[in-house]
């Protein structure tokens, strides 16, 4: 741990979430071990690391698919327990899982509102959902010829928007992304990120799980680096660079280097 | 991007899918919407559907004519007034079974032991009712909460535990098999007496000839008044209507669907009572699977449980749920069987009823694999199975061949819902 270094939150910034301590095991694999882990209102926190450096399994575990084995969780001041993905949205958590979990035989509507369907006197409401939804995908630019098509028929990047335009239903203090930009193309993926960005003016707090270093650097605020199963350092993106982040991902961090750079960044920080 | 793109000139009037109640203007807005306009428009894109395999009702609906003809052919009696009603008083029981089968389908599971669970609820009604004289209503919801408590038995177990529906099934198929001979005791067979509300209600109970046409119209009516209100609010909210004309031409086929079939009824004994209840179940299921919280998660279980868990549906009460259901309506059908034979037996329940109400919900267009189906197949099935099995009783060909021509009938369906399931994924259709 030789660059954790968490910046002071800018006063508008409210811890949102805090993760103290989180551990899981998967049989002989320590997937987590102690992670610490916080997400501010009105911030993007990028989570970076190699495959297999536990992002999917934190992941899971914030969202309520796995429970930790240890640690503690505060959401929003409190402390919180989550057991089950229903409750990780009741308390306001909305996550885009890379498989987008999208039920394919069903419209775009339906996807939409899956799980929270609006309803008028005694069927579901069909027209203000439709409307909703047309307004949702405008929002996000969205490139969707028809919103009664099956999603089956929609391709990957029209897929993608229709699990992120769907995880802003229901008003979430926290959206994760998983690879959001994976499957895009350039023009979806400048949206993505706008969208993102649009996010945290409405004051959410966006966790961004990325593999592309510069996606990472041109939203987040921070980057959380795990390595491992372990947290290996968090970086403030305006005094970092997409190197120093790639050597915490790789393990490089004890080179030279990096300690000469994160040696400077811890004096100019006590300054 | 579309919030930039400038408003289509083209006329935005025509659905482009006919079956969305939606077309509206904010939605035709993307450029490469295809337009289709006119009836020509509407035929194209029905066969566009078509040619991508989603066939929809419409295997079903051919095979029925193409039966119809051939038995009139072998038999002019056929489609005669008097055996049509036969053919209604047949469906309804089995019918009413199929219903919950096509519930079960949709989650991508099934249940085996319908037909066990039609005898046993039908032997509690008759024993209770006819030995031990409670009155028929108790004696007819107590038969309906063993098959619920059943159906409910069924949801836990798997839920719980994770065995398979097929498995769970199929040991109840036995051992309610065994529980019905049980409650039947020694004497093997209850007879109904012929004077009781619910043999009259089976067997003799039809719609006066005026209630008949003014129940056809009413539901005319109530659908054009829906789709009217429909569109009322789309254009309140800025989307596409469905053009006036349309709605009309559709509520006057469906006018015809209903009037045609009660006239040609109407002639011999009328419209049965018990076919109008079973009628009215399946459209109560299909409103409560389009148009309900519960039935949406049904069809997003069936389609992708994972994604439907993740959205926060709480999967197992809809396993549970369904489960219950469709035991339910089986014990109800078997109340219906028992009620238009005046009597339950040891086999009630046996034989092929189990088989034919599976494979009615298939047969009707319901998909095996989940996620895709209506409650209205399992009208369309039943009525395919009841007519080959009574159009070979009318040229004297029994079991064996009524046997070989059914299971002919489900391998061709089971078939063409495999071969169409393939080729929507060819064409992105779900």
């Amino acid at each position: 741990m030789t660059a954790t270094t968490s910046p002071p939150p800018a006063p508008a910034r409210t811890a949102v979430l805090s993760l103290r301590g989180i551990s899981k095991r998967f049989g002989a694999v320590q997937a987590l071990s102690g992670i610490d882990f916080d997400v501010n209102s009105h911030e993007v926190v990028a989570l970076v690391g190699d495959n297999g450096a536990g992002k999917s399994t934190l992941v899971k575990a914030i969202a309520g698919v796995y429970t930790p084995d240890e640690g503690t969780m505060e959401f929003d001041g409190k402390p919180a327990t989550v057991n089950s993905p229903a409750e990780a949205q009741r308390l306001g958590i909305a996550t885009v899982f890379q498989d987008l979990a999208l039920c394919d035989n069903l419209d775009v509507v339906a996807n939409l509102f899956l799980g929270r369907e609006l309803y008028n006197a005694r069927s579901l409401d069909e027209v203000t959902m439709e409307k909703e939804s047309w307004r949702l995908l405008r929002q996000l630019s969205a490139r969707i010829p028809s919103v009664r098509i099956p999603v089956a028929s929609l391709s990957g990047g029209q897929r993608q928007t229709v699990a992120i335009a769907r995880s802003l239903l229901g008003d979430p203090k926290v959206v994760m992304l998983d690879e959001p930009t994976a499957a895009l193309g350039v023009a979806q993926t400048a949206e993505v990120l706008n969208l993102v960005e649009r996010l945290r003016e409405n004051g959410h707090g966006v966790i961004l799980i990325s593999h592309n270093m510069s996606d990472v650097m041109a939203v987040a605020d921070r980057v959380t680096v795990l390595r491992l199963g372990r947290n290996n350092g968090t970086f403030d993106v305006s005094q970092t660079n997409a190197q120093e982040i790639i050597a915490a991902i790789t393990g490089a961090t004890t080179n030279a280097v990096s300690e000469r750079a994160s040696r400077r960044e811890q004096s100019e920080e006590q300054q | 991007m579309s919030t930039t793109t400038p408003e289509p000139t083209r006329d935005a009037s025509t659905p482009v899918d006919p079956t969305a109640a939606s077309n509206l203007p904010s939605d035709l807005q993307d450029e490469r919407l295809i337009a289709q306009s006119g009836v020509s428009g509407a035929v194209r894109v029905f066969f566009s559907r078509l040619r991508s395999g989603d066939l929809g009702a419409l295997p079903v609906v051919i095979g029925l004519v193409i039966i119809w003809i051939v038995f009139q052919t072998l038999n002019p009696a056929f489609l005669s007034s008097r055996n049509l009603v036969n053919l209604t008083l047949q469906s309804a029981a089995i019918g009413t079974i199929a219903i919950g089968i096509v519930l079960v389908l949709l989650l991508g599971e099934i249940d085996l032991s319908v037909g066990s669970i039609s005898g046993l609820a039908a032997s509690i009604v008759g024993v209770t009712f006819v030995k031990s004289g409670w009155p028929l209503v108790v004696a007819i919801l107590a038969g309906l909460a063993v098959g619920a408590i059943i159906g409910i038995s069924y949801g836990v177990i798997f839920t719980r535990f994770g065995v398979p529906s097929f498995v769970i099934t199929l040991a109840g198929l036995l051992g309610f098999l065994g529980l019905q001979l049980k409650v039947l005791g020694d004497t093997g067979s209850i007879n109904v007496p012929f004077e009781s509300a619910l043999t009259k209600f089976a067997q003799q109970a039809f719609l006066p000839d005026v209630v008949a046409y003014v129940l056809a119209l009413a539901v005319v009516a109530a659908y054009a008044a829906s789709r009217i209100r429909a569109n009322a609010r789309r254009s309140e909210a800025g989307l596409s209507t469905t053009p006036v004309t349309a709605i009309a031409m559709r509520a006057g086929a469906l006018a015809a669907l209903l009037l045609v079939p009660a006239v040609v009824l109407n002639r011999d004994r009328g419209v049965s009572v018990m076919f109008v209840v079973f009628l009215a179940l399946v459209v109560i299921m299909d409103f409560a699977i389009r148009r309900t919280r519960w039935g949406r998660s049904v069809m997003a279980v069936g389609g992708n449980v994972e994604a439907a868990r993740r959205a926060g549906i709480n999967v197992r009460r809809i396993y549970i749920s369904v489960f219950a259901l469709c035991s339910t309506f089986a014990a109800l059908g078997g109340v219906f069987a028992m009620a238009r034979l005046s009597s339950v037996g040891q086999s009630s329940g046996g034989g092929d009823t189990n088989l034919n109400a599976i494979a009615a919900a298939v047969i009707g267009g319901t998909s095996l694999f989940g996620g895709r189906g209506s409650a209205y197949s399992a009208l369309l099935g039943i009525l395919v199975i009841q007519s080959i099995s009574n159009g070979l009783n009318l040229i004297n060909l029994q079991s064996p061949e009524l046997y070989m021509i059914t299971g002919a009938v489900l391998l061709l369906a089971v078939t063409v819902d495999a071969v169409s399931r393939r080729s929507r994924a060819a064409h992105g259709r779900a």
